[in-house]
């Protein structure tokens, strides 16, 4: 087990460098001069070339490469012959120009928002979607089942900015029922932070519960025709305990999976639902930073993204070793 | 030492049968049609004595074995006809009703001991599981009754073995579990579908010797099925030959294997691998059984029997024949008259046949329990 996990850490590692490789040549061969967005309608050639300097950008790509590699485990200093060199701790993700901020800060500020997103759409989403395909599973065929399913095609087709537009123009345009959202911290003030965050919750939650509903409604279809599940009935156990004990067991090994995934994804940024909402999280920094074509964000939010999928494939695989005993992770 | 409750054999003679099935119909309504899987099947079962259910893939043995455990599913099959089970009535009987009968007066085990047991529970917990589910016992208790149990079926080291998880064990050793399991409340009725099919030839006749064991020691009536008529030889009291979805001979082992007469019994028994005949070419029975949505009129078997010229007036392929008794307790179901299917008999499978002893040494590895006695009922 151990052995496992060191191995699968190294590998993490490879496959991190490799990632950073990747997006970085890729988003340097992207047209566009970087330096020429430092200034805006300010800028002179002089000034476009003087912050070329500072940021680096007059180097090598490679070279370019080396200090952004060097700056995560180093820090590195930008700016460094000038009377204000703008020193860059690590792990230093870069300098953002056009925010004039480090790239970790924002992302630091920004996290905490869609982490709180993405955990309360996600507990939404698994409590309904997981219920809804076990309630259609035990009534195959019948009008609940029909129901469910079409409820969940309903859901698996809007687009969430259509439904995130609908919801805000009602519920808080309309109706009133909700302040205009502004975020603010769980800690600071509960009440607000729920009122702000239950639509977008509600948003996020309506397409994955459509889809985990399916997704729990074929396991658990498949799972009760298996052979142990026969065996359990054989035994006289109460239907109740059948299903729940022994064909959910098993039939939601493989939802695991996909929870997992799912949430590492969009921890790295719902990017629909904050902008409809006004979040200031990772997915409104990308957009923003993107119109903006600052490159040292977006390179940033790429690998944080990337490096979650990777963490979150990890404790995925761990979960199945503890969750079947024929899984040995050697 | 002592015995744990379940433990405890049942040495009352019971007089009447504790299982009797009579005129057993379950259709399957599907998009294709109504599937006719079992057709009005009788038969009974004392406590001690074997029933084997014979037949090819698809002729109803197993539809009919699960339709007696109530595990055929009420909503998408109409079963109709009586399941006598200790003088309680199954049939007419609500779900709950049958739940509290199944693993505790009646239990099955079942064909692929692969993916009969759960993955993810251990051994010992499924055990408990069977025990605990009918009777109000400790866990610890119960733990040690799958210990007991799991000796009793012939595992080595039963107190390590417990905490294994099934794919731990080899599938001689699940079947040993299943057959535990399904023996941990001492039910009167087991039966065994297809027990051995999946598993290696070596470890079948282990697997039938082990029920033959385990049915003297509990005094359980026991119906096995099975396709394969060398496997029972040793161990059924009685023989039953199902054909699309009925019964087609019934006799008792010795009677069915020394003088067939239903030409389908003769084919089966002519699909055995003989070493003491001279001929080295074996003789399958051609063509496919028929497909459950649509039987042929007239006899069932008309398509592939050989012998429907022996009958008159096209009798084959017009009229239903019954199961009717050629003898004192050897029924069939066949047009062709008596001396004439005997005439047939010798002549497929050797004179004098004898074919019982034979097929009995070939089969299930000589260790079985007594020879075979009795007949239908």
């Amino acid at each position: 087990m151990a052995a496992y996990i060191f191995r699968r850490v190294l590998l993490m590692i490879t496959l991190l460098f490799m990632l950073s490789v990747a997006v970085f040549f890729l988003f340097n061969m992207l047209p566009g001069d970087p330096a020429r967005l430092t200034c805006g309608k300010a800028c002179t050639p002089d000034l476009i070339e003087a912050n070329r300097k500072r940021l680096g950008y007059d180097q090598p790509v490679l070279v370019q490469y080396q200090n952004f590699v060097g700056g995560i485990f180093f820090g590195r200093t930008f700016s460094a012959d000038s009377p204000e060199p703008i020193k860059c701790e690590a792990p230093c993700l870069g300098y953002s120009f056009s925010r004039h901020e480090e790239v970790m800060s924002l992302i630091t500020r920004a996290a905490p928002v869609t982490f709180w997103l993405a955990v309360g759409a996600f507990i939404i989403w698994l409590t309904v979607g997981i219920s809804l395909g076990i309630f259609a599973a035990l009534r195959r065929g019948r009008w609940q089942d029909r129901l469910t399913l079409g409820i969940s095609l309903v859901g698996y087709s809007m687009p969430s900015f259509f439904i995130g537009l609908i919801l805000y123009y009602f519920v808080v345009i309309q109706w009133k029922l909700l302040d205009k959202p502004e975020y603010v911290s769980p800690f600071e003030d509960l009440g607000k932070f729920l009122a702000t965050m239950i639509l977008p919750w509600i948003v996020l939650a309506v397409l994955y519960a459509a889809f985990y509903m399916r997704l729990t409604r074929n396991q658990v279809l498949e799972v009760l025709n298996d052979d142990y599940v026969r065996t359990a009935r054989a035994k006289g156990l109460p239907e109740r305990t059948v299903v729940v004990k022994h064909a959910l067991r098993a039939g939601l090994t493989p939802i695991v999976t996909s929870a997992g995934l799912d949430l590492a994804g969009l921890l790295g940024g719902a990017i629909i639902s904050e902008n409809i909402f006004n979040l200031p999280g990772l997915g409104s920094l990308a957009v923003d930073s993107i119109t903006k074509s600052d490159l040292p964000i977006i390179t940033g939010l790429t690998l944080l993204t990337a490096s979650l999928i990777i963490v979150a494939n990890l404790v995925v695989d761990l979960l199945y070793a503890v969750i079947d005993p024929r899984v040995r992770l050697t | 030492m002592r015995q744990p409750d379940s433990l405890r054999v049942d040495q009352r003679a019971e007089a009447g049968p504790y299982l009797s099935v009579s005129n057993l119909v379950v259709k399957f309504p599907s998009e294709d049609g109504i599937v006719n899987a079992v057709e009005g099947v009788n038969f009974s079962v004392t406590r001690g004595k074997t029933l084997a259910i014979v037949g090819e893939s698809g002729s109803g043995k197993s539809v009919t074995a699960l339709a007696i455990m109530g595990l055929v599913n009420r909503k998408s099959a109409k079963v109709t006809g009586e399941v006598w089970l200790d003088g309680e009535e199954l049939v007419e009987k609500p779900d709950s009703g049958i739940r509290k009968l199944r693993g505790n007066k009646m239990a099955m085990i079942f064909q692929d001991p692969m993916s009969s047991l759960h993955p993810f529970y251990r051994v010992g917990a499924q055990l408990s599981e069977a025990a605990r589910t009918h009777r109000k016992i400790s866990k610890k208790a119960a733990r040690e009754e799958a210990i007991e149990m799991l000796s009793r079926v012939g595992i080595p080291a039963p107190r390590r073995r417990v905490d294994d998880y099934p794919h731990q064990l080899s599938g001689g050793m699940r079947q040993r579990v299943m057959i535990a399991m399904a023996l941990i409340n001492s039910p009167a009725l087991l039966i065994a579908d297809e027990p051995t099919t999946a598993l290696d030839v070596t470890v079948q006749a282990q697997i039938i010797d082990l029920i033959g064991q385990l049915q003297s020691e509990f005094n359980t009536a026991v119906v096995i099925i099975t396709h394969d008529l060398g496997i029972v030889a040793d161990i059924a009291d009685e023989v039953a030959v199902m054909y699309a979805g009925r019964i087609v001979e019934h006799a008792s082992t010795e009677r069915l294997y020394a003088s067939p007469e239903m030409p389908y019994t003769l084919g089966l028994l002519a699909s055995i691998p003989r070493m003491d005949r001279e001929t080295n070419r074996l003789d399958p029975i051609r063509g496919n059984p028929p497909s459950p949505l649509r039987h042929p009129d007239g006899c069932v078997f008309h398509p592939r029997c050989k012998y429907t010229d022996r009958v008159p007036n096209r009798a084959c392929f017009e009229v239903r024949p019954e199961l009717l008794e050629s003898e004192r307790n050897h029924l069939v179901r066949c047009h062709i008259p008596a001396e004439e299917r005997r005439r047939i008999a010798t002549s497929v499978l050797g004179a004098g046949t004898g074919g019982g002893a034979a097929i009995a040494t070939a089969g299930a590895g000589g260790t079985g329990p007594a020879a075979p006695v009795g007949g239908p009922a």
